[in-house]
């Protein structure tokens, strides 16, 4: 019988002070997290996802109900044990002066080593194997303030692995890495909780990541509950477009991003179907018109995207009864402006 | 998996190792080699074989040359080494534990802490005729104690204040405060006191180590073994303080219990130098960022040792450069401290990394 890493029953999170009453984030938070799964942790700014995470890390205690991390309270337990079944990324980003990768990777080990700090054959062993884990053991012996942020991100992340714990909790992990490091991070996460068997919870910002990457979803949802899911029924059921209600954005469940939320200026048919059909609609999209496809109603103006022999592609815009070729995007764009007497961008 | 082997541990350890044992025993030559240097050199010059002399217990040329090595430039050249290591390895705990680069007991203010406990000893109750060197035991225990509470008072401020306060700029700017809050009162206290008081207490801010007798060392010498002993003993939590305190609670320090030790050992090793050499700049605060750039590393494993040789053998050299050798003047210790130290510090900052890269910004 499989046991649940961390569990929560009815946890209410918030901050408590002297003399006034507590301030409630979230309340009837009853989850679940098992070995080997993915969790991210979404919701909009302020929701409350850092205190969930610093009340599940044993940071902050819980207004009420419990947390159980690998069945033991993370509030009773000694530092030691609990640094042992749990590890933790923050989102501060760290200057940890000269520093090697590998010495402070090591750091990892603490809850493990002597009063000397002295490290044993098998904390090298487990240092050597977390380290590739996130694929940087070939930096092993640089110094940590002359990496990027992606390679000082995983740099942070070997280390709390080389606590060898049974749970690993990140906070927004991705925030200060570029598109491609924030796909390749995704990955080096899911693969540990996969491989290893540990249960791997972050916060992100990153919906199109989570959605792609996640086993489970918790999202934090206006008035301050948390659903649970797989991310696709999460889209179907329509709680992540009442998640992030917000002026000016709405969700798009067809393309699972969210776009800006202009009043429509027009409609525009679009004929094609290859990849400049699909970015010319974006583009048309990012100006606010409403495109319309093939077997749509008929409009006053129509975009057909042209591949020409050479290679070229050519944008063909009609209205009414003219038509104009125009050689790029932007011409064409301007082009079904000046059809609809919109003011031009340039 | 990796085209190129990456270098294993023990590979990266050997390389680096190398360079700090080197640097490490170079520093305990120097400081052996300083601490002859000072035994021999003042104002009556003694040949190194003299000293080596009356130090393996035989006898001097000159009768009065074992008294001048034994009573006065030995205590003298122990309390600069005790003293040195000290506040140097007092500033690498603060620096790391603030995470601000300029942090020092000084600048933090817990040396104005203990001027106010010894003004308050020296000229609220007298104590001061023959200053330091004619007090009983009981005048000792008195002025260390009132250093100590003094010191600690100011500490115990500082870091109930750290707690509340998230920028250590702020706190810097308290313990600024605090060090004039502490100053108003001195000054007060030389308003009302007799020009006699005040010169004792004037000499005592310029600094010496030159005024701890062989007995005040027997008082001195177990307090700073302790607390150095102490520093040592943290080594381990420091290095997981350079994350900051919450990376450090996740790796299972006990954050609450190492903060209180680090700023007792401080606020006991600070006390006790300020007590009975006076409050002594620089040291702190350039002696730790000489350490890191010559070691290359932020591992307090290395730097906690480096310091305290380092420390010690700064002392030294202020000591003999303060009494400058072949003549009867002797200059303020502090004058010297700060003479050497300001060009360290601003090598520091025109440094191409600079200590900005030694803590989080």
């Amino acid at each position: 019988m499989l046991e649940p890493i961390l569990e929560t029953n009815d946890l209410a999170i918030g901050y408590s002070a002297r003399r006034r009453p507590p301030r409630l984030v979230a309340e009837s938070i009853t989850l679940r997290l098992w070995p080997g799964e993915l969790v991210c942790l979404l919701g909009p700014n302020g929701a409350g996802k850092s205190t969930l995470l610093r009340t599940l890390a044993g940071m902050q205690s819980p207004l009420h109900g419990g947390v159980r991390v690998a069945g033991a309270d993370p509030y009773r337990l000694p530092p030691r044990e609990l640094a042992r079944l749990l590890g933790v990324v923050l989102t501060d980003r760290v200057e940890v002066g000269a520093l090697s990768v590998r010495a402070l990777a090591a750091l990892g080990r603490y809850p493990y080593t002597d009063w000397t700090g002295r490290l044993t054959p098998q904390d090298e062993t487990v240092i050597d194997r977390a380290l590739a884990a996130v694929g940087i053991a070939a930096f092993a012996s640089r110094p940590v303030n002359e990496l990027s942020d992606g390679e000082r991100q995983k740099v942070m992340i070997a280390r709390a692995l080389a606590q060898e714990p049974k749970l690993l909790l990140l906070d927004e992990p991705t925030a200060f890495l570029d598109l491609p490091r924030r796909v390749e991070l995704m990955g080096i996460l899911r693969r540990l909780a996969r491989e290893s068997g540990r249960a791997v919870l972050l916060s992100t910002h990153d919906l199109d990541l989570a959605l792609r990457g996640a086993d489970q979803l918790w999202l934090f949802q206006p008035g301050g509950s948390i659903r649970v899911g797989a991310p696709e029924e999460l889209v179907l059921d329509g709680a992540f477009q009442a998640a992030f209600h917000g002026d000016g954005v709405v969700f798009d469940p067809h393309a699972g991003a969210f776009k800006f939320h202009h009043p429509p200026v027009g409609q525009v048919d679009l004929v094609g179907h290859d990849l400049p059909t699909l970015w010319t609609r974006r583009a048309l999209e990012r100006e606010g018109f409403v495109v319309n496809g093939h077997d749509g109603p008929r409009s006053a103006v129509q975009v057909e995207v042209l591949n020409q022999q050479c290679g070229q592609t050519l944008w063909r815009v009609r209205h009414v009864e003219t038509w104009q070729d125009f050689p790029t995007l932007s011409q064409a764009m301007s082009g079904v402006k000046a059809c609809l007497s919109l003011p031009m961008t340039e | 998996m990796d085209a190129a082997l990456p270098p294993t541990g023990t590979e990266v350890k050997l390389r680096s190792e190398g360079w700090r044992l080197a640097v490490l025993a170079g520093l305990v030559l120097a400081l052996v080699g300083a601490f002859l240097l000072n035994l021999a050199l003042g104002s009556v010059r003694i040949p190194l074989s003299d000293v080596a002399a009356v130090l393996t217990g035989g006898e001097a040329s000159k009768a009065s040359w074992a008294y001048i090595v034994l009573e006065f430039r030995l205590p003298k050249a122990l309390t600069a080494v005790l003293a040195g290591a000290a506040l140097a390895v007092s500033g690498l705990q603060m620096q790391t534990l603030f995470r601000n680069p300029l942090a020092d007991p000084y600048i933090l203010g817990i040396n104005a802490g203990a001027s106010l406990g010894v003004a308050l000893v020296v000229l609220a109750t007298g104590a001061a005729t023959g200053f330091l060197s004619n007090v009983g035991l009981l005048g000792d225990l008195s002025l260390i104690a009132a250093a100590i509470a003094g010191a600690g008072l100011v500490t115990g401020l500082v870091i109930v204040a750290a707690r509340w306060l998230r920028h250590a700029m702020t706190l810097l700017i308290l313990g600024l405060m605090l060090g004039y809050a502490t100053g108003a009162v001195v000054s007060i206290l030389i308003y009302f006191s007799v020009p006699e008081q005040i010169q004792a207490y004037i000499s005592w801010t310029f600094g010496s180590f030159g005024g701890v007798t062989g007995r005040q060392l027997a008082i001195l010498a177990p307090v700073i073994g302790g607390g150095l002993l102490l520093a040592g003993l943290l080594t381990k939590p420091l290095n997981a303080l350079l994350l900051g305190e919450a990376y450090a609670r996740s790796m299972g320090v006990n954050v609450r219990r190492v903060r209180f030790w680090l700023i007792a050992g401080t606020s006991v090793l600070a006390g006790a130098v300020t007590a009975f050499c006076g409050p002594i700049a620089f040291l702190g605060v350039a002696i730790p960022h000489l350490c890191r750039a010559l070691l290359r590393t932020s591992d307090h494993r290395v730097l906690a040792p480096a310091t305290m040789l380092m420390g010690g053998l700064a002392a030294l050299l202020a000591d003999l450069v303060a009494g400058v050798p072949g003549s009867r003047s002797v200059l303020p210790l502090n004058a010297v401290t700060a003479l050497l130290g300001a060009p360290v510090v601003v090598w520091i900052v025109l440094r191409r990394d600079g200590p900005r890269s030694d803590f989080a910004t």
